[in-house]
């Protein structure tokens, strides 16, 4: 059996075993989150490090007499091993409860449905990674990642809930660089095509290519800019961060406050929704509740739905749509508009392209003001024409500006930016997202 | 319970050289928001690494199965993935860079932290939420703490054979105001900011109740103040953002990894290039930077790195040149410079990298009185709460919580939104007084890597004078 059987088989053993042990009045959810993951770091087109790491992390909410408690342990696909930590975390968990006061907002755990889902992909054998990257790249200078392998996430509970997503996918998320001047690209998918990402490697190229001129290094202020997906997929992330949660809003912690307020607008042009249509990730949450296929949340600049998870709907009596505990959107679309990729160029006229920003962060959280840093492929554009890549720029602008009546088009066509995040473990999804063209774009620094 | 050396002994390999680094973490998550429970969780994960050494290349594989026939997959895998490596490897390692060590660490912990129960710590942040109550305009009141208990096991075929043990607690309280069109956070120095090698000493009630009643306070406050100004003035900055500071400007920058391009692709470059070393004037003579991992309860205070070289405290910075970077054996072989002990690794499932440690700025002479006395107009900024610096570690911008205008040399009146922006060595050039008493803090979550990791850092530090810079509000 493969990893993917193997977790398979194994999840189904100890969760079923959890939930077949559970006492009266006692009610549990199961998630498992697992991997097998190959790493493959590259620097000047050689390997700094390469890593291989197979992990399956099981988490165990036991509710009982209206208290919650929460524990995560490894398993290891040995049933026997599994079963004794199942166990042991079972009865700490009983401690737990009979510890802690009652949890005002436990959401009474339910049956939403059954799922199973498995994907095959067609990812290169292990041995062969490193000659598929470094072979075409061969006197570049390449930095990046290759990650690669199967990725599972599953959920049973005890009212007969149960679900299965199971992918092999990749990325190879690297820059190319000549001296410090840099372009930036992502291959991924679920089937490795080596010709696709050679034609990926030389679009890089031919882009590097275009930063062979003497940067040019602009004054502080305000510049029409077009801002490449890989840019708007960067500014797009802050909403994930405490922008968009219902929760967030009513402690006083959402950068849409005013949004939401009706005090401030958007551009009629912006229109943000979640896709799972996308195919980018799971509809199941952490408790299985699946999201709507689609969630208007942005439309036409009005706000229509804080990202709402049932607890938040329990504490504030409002209705939930599926939103994860931490109330993020999992599969975010940027809805197009009318700019065409050919008239990108001419309709910014004089100004700055950005493929990409670096390193944001709110600097006033009430005025959803970001600050942030160009990077990567940043040109000056004079007359619809490339004159020169550009010294970073420091930006300093809210979003009630540039996504509102500064706003002057979105493009006709989006790309998506697959999740590549690693941090403990892999993550699921991505954005799709279009480019942007803004007037009075303000650079600080 | 796997026997690491009894496992390193059975299993078989044509590698040049095996490790095994088992790792096992406890981390526990308890909230209260509004004197209600918020969340509690534990995480209990353990696995083991094997590294081996191949062609002049390490390969690695992590593995959560820790039977015999797990960690003996994970070897194949190992050596496997050294072997493939080995035909571009960046550098020819050899088992120089994996010397010979012998040891044990254990956190300085005086109450272990199994001694307080979940209902005695909840308490207390019911406790310190009902404090945060201090008017009606107080909207938000959370307290919370991330305890985490860890070992770091590591034998190898060399006979190295390393235990560390730490004990470390992060807590986090915060009160959020609201008046008309705005809402003011204040917390405690900053989210997760007091973060240290500790046991349950550190859920000391009064302390806490008091430190939660400042904080509402304190929120209260900003909301009838004025809004920081927009002008270059005297910055004046306290401990608790100077550890983002000497952060994200200097620990950072000089991490050696940084330098040699390993992060380009992801955290990014740096400013400072190997011919800096000995030469760059980074700063005014007052400043005097340290690695050091000796600090009693500082978060990133170890025996060894996880290269198993012996952690000593080092200059990087003194009387304002840069003698020294960030960087363990690996690429101190690849650079020819001198280094430090700080290639570490998050968990058992990813490899070691160049991070911090705890980066400190050693004491000065001045008295803390004296430097609000030597300010014509300037402004007193507390407690980070926005960062962000460039690929390069140039140009920066910071915000703050709070702030005090000071005018003729006095403390005149509060200020909201305060922020500030330079670049790094304009700015630390501006350095133009250091206190002679310091405060200590951290980070749990100080993110790099391909594959990222998240690794904790302490930060101790002065009160710091600099001239001339760009502040503005909201």
């Amino acid at each position: 059996m493969n990893f993917t059987e193997i977790t398979k088989k194994s999840f189904n053993t100890v969760a079923d075993y959890i939930l077949g042990n559970l006492q009266a009045g006692e009610e549990a959810n199961v998630n498992l989150h697992a991997e097998e993951s190959v790493f493959i770091r590259f620097n000047g087109n050689k390997v700094r490090q390469n890593t291989t790491v197979e992990q399956r992390t099981l988490s165990l909410l036991l509710q009982k007499d209206g208290k919650t408690a929460s524990f995560s342990f490894s398993i290891t696909g040995d049933e026997t091993e599994d079963k004794k930590r199942a166990d042991q975390w079972l009865a700490e968990a009983r401690k737990e409860c009979a510890l802690l006061p009652e949890d005002p907002y436990q959401v009474p755990l339910k049956n939403n449905g059954v799922s199973d889902s498995t994907f095959k992909g067609a990812l290169l054998s292990e041995e062969s990674v490193v000659a598929a990257i470094t072979a075409p790249a061969a006197g570049v200078d390449l930095a990046g990642l290759y990650c690669a392998g199967p990725l599972i996430s599953a959920n049973k509970n005890s009212k007969g809930q149960s679900h299965w997503f199971a992918t092999e996918n990749f990325f190879m998320d690297y820059s190319l660089y000549l001296g410090e001047k840099a372009v930036k690209s992502v291959y991924a998918g679920t089937h490795w095509n080596q010709k696709e990402f050679e034609a990926n490697l030389a679009q890089s190229k031919n882009q590097l290519s275009l930063m062979d001129r003497p940067k040019k290094t602009l004054a502080p202020g305000a510049y029409r800019t077009y801002l490449a997906p890989g840019a708007v997929a960067e500014m797009a992330s802050m909403f994930s961060w405490g922008a968009l949660s219902f929760s967030a809003y009513k402690q006083g912690n959402s950068a849409l406050q005013k949004l939401a307020d009706k005090e401030k607008s958007l551009s009629s042009l912006f229109s943000v929704r979640e896709n799972f249509a996308m195919g980018l990730t799971h509809r199941f949450n952490g408790l299985g509740e699946l999201a709507p296929e689609t969630l208007n949340v942005i439309q036409k600049g009005q706000l229509q739905s804080f990202m709402t998870s049932t607890r938040s709907a329990k504490e504030y009596s409002v209705e939930a749509n599926g939103a994860d505990g931490g109330e993020y959107p999992r599969a975010m679309e940027i809805l197009p508009g009318s700019l065409k990729e050919q008239d990108i160029l001419k309709e910014l006229g004089t100004g700055l392209y950005l493929s990409n920003l670096h390193y944001l962060n709110w600097s006033d959280r009430m005025n959803a003001r970001i600050t942030g840093m160009t990077r990567y492929a940043c040109f000056w554009v004079e007359n619809g024409e490339i004159v020169a890549p550009i010294a970073d720029l420091r930006f300093d602008e809210s979003l009630y500006d540039c996504l509102g009546e500064n706003l002057l088009a979105v493009t006709d066509f989006q790309a998506v930016d697959p999740m590549v995040s690693t941090y403990e473990s892999r993550a699921f999804g991505g954005k799709k997202v279009p480019g942007m063209l803004i007037k009075d774009f303000k650079f600080t620094l | 319970m796997l026997d690491l050396q009894r496992t390193l002994n059975q299993v078989k390999s044509d590698a040049d050289w095996v490790s095994l680094r088992q790792v096992t973490e406890k981390t526990t998550h308890r909230r209260v928001r509004d004197e209600k429970i918020d969340g509690n969780s534990v995480y209990f994960d353990q696995g083991v690494m094997v590294e081996v050494l191949v062609n002049g290349h390490f390969g690695f594989a992590g593995t959560s199965d820790l039977t015999e026939s797990g960690i003996k997959r994970a070897l194949g895998k190992a050596v496997a993935m050294a072997r493939s490596g080995s035909s571009q490897k960046v550098h020819n390692f050899t088992t120089a860079q994996r010397p010979q060590a012998k040891g044990i660490y254990s956190s300085p912990v005086i109450r272990p932290i199994d001694s307080l129960s979940a209902k005695e710590i909840t308490d207390i942040f019911v406790d310190a939420t009902k404090a945060m109550k201090v008017s009606d305009k107080i909207i938000s009141r959370s307290a919370g703490t991330m305890i985490v208990e860890t070992s770091f096991h590591v034998v190898n075929s060399s006979g190295s054979e390393v235990q560390q043990n730490f004990s470390i607690v992060s807590t986090d309280f915060s009160a959020t105001s609201g008046g008309p069109g705005e809402t003011q956070t204040r917390s405690d120095n900053g989210g997760l900011a007091r973060c240290f090698q500790v046991g349950a000493e550190v859920f000391d009630r009064a302390d806490i109740l008091s430190r939660s009643k400042r904080i509402a306070e304190e929120s209260l406050e900003l909301l009838s103040a004025d809004n920081c100004p927009d002008e270059a003035m005297d910055l004046l900055l306290a401990p608790d953002q100077m550890t983002l500071q000497v952060h994200e400007s200097i620990g950072h920058p000089l991490e050696y990894d940084r330098i040699l391009g390993d992060e380009r692709n992801y955290a990014g470059w740096s400013f400072v290039k190997p011919e800096d070393f000995g030469n760059l004037q980074y700063g005014s003579k007052l400043m005097n930077v340290t690695f050091d991992p000796t600090i009693a309860d500082a978060m990133a205070s170890y025996a060894f790195d996880d290269s198993g070289l012996k952690a000593t405290k080092e200059f990087l910075i003194k009387d304002g040149v840069l003698v020294r970077g960030l960087g363990g054996l690996e690429s101190q072989a690849r650079l020819n410079l001198p280094g430090v002990a700080n290639f570490r690794s998050s968990s058992w499932n990813r490899a070691p990298i160049d991070r911090m440690a705890n980066i400190n700025l050693e004491p000065g002479t001045t008295k803390f009185q004296d430097m609000i006395a030597s300010i014509e107009r300037g402004v007193f900024m507390m407690a980070n709460k926005s960062w962000s610096i460039d690929d390069y570690r140039n140009k920066f911008q910071f915000g703050c919580e709070y702030a005090k205008l000071i005018e003729n040399g006095k403390i005149t009146k509060t200020l909201k939104n305060p922020n500030y922006r330079g670049t790094t060595v304009k700015f630390w050039n501006g350095l133009k007084a250091v206190s002679e008493n310091r405060e200590t803090y951290g980070s749990p979550f100080c993110g790099k890597g391909e594959p990222n990791q998240v690794i904790r850092v302490g930060h101790t530090t002065p009160y710091c004078l600099f001239s001339n810079v760009e502040v503005f509000g909201a």
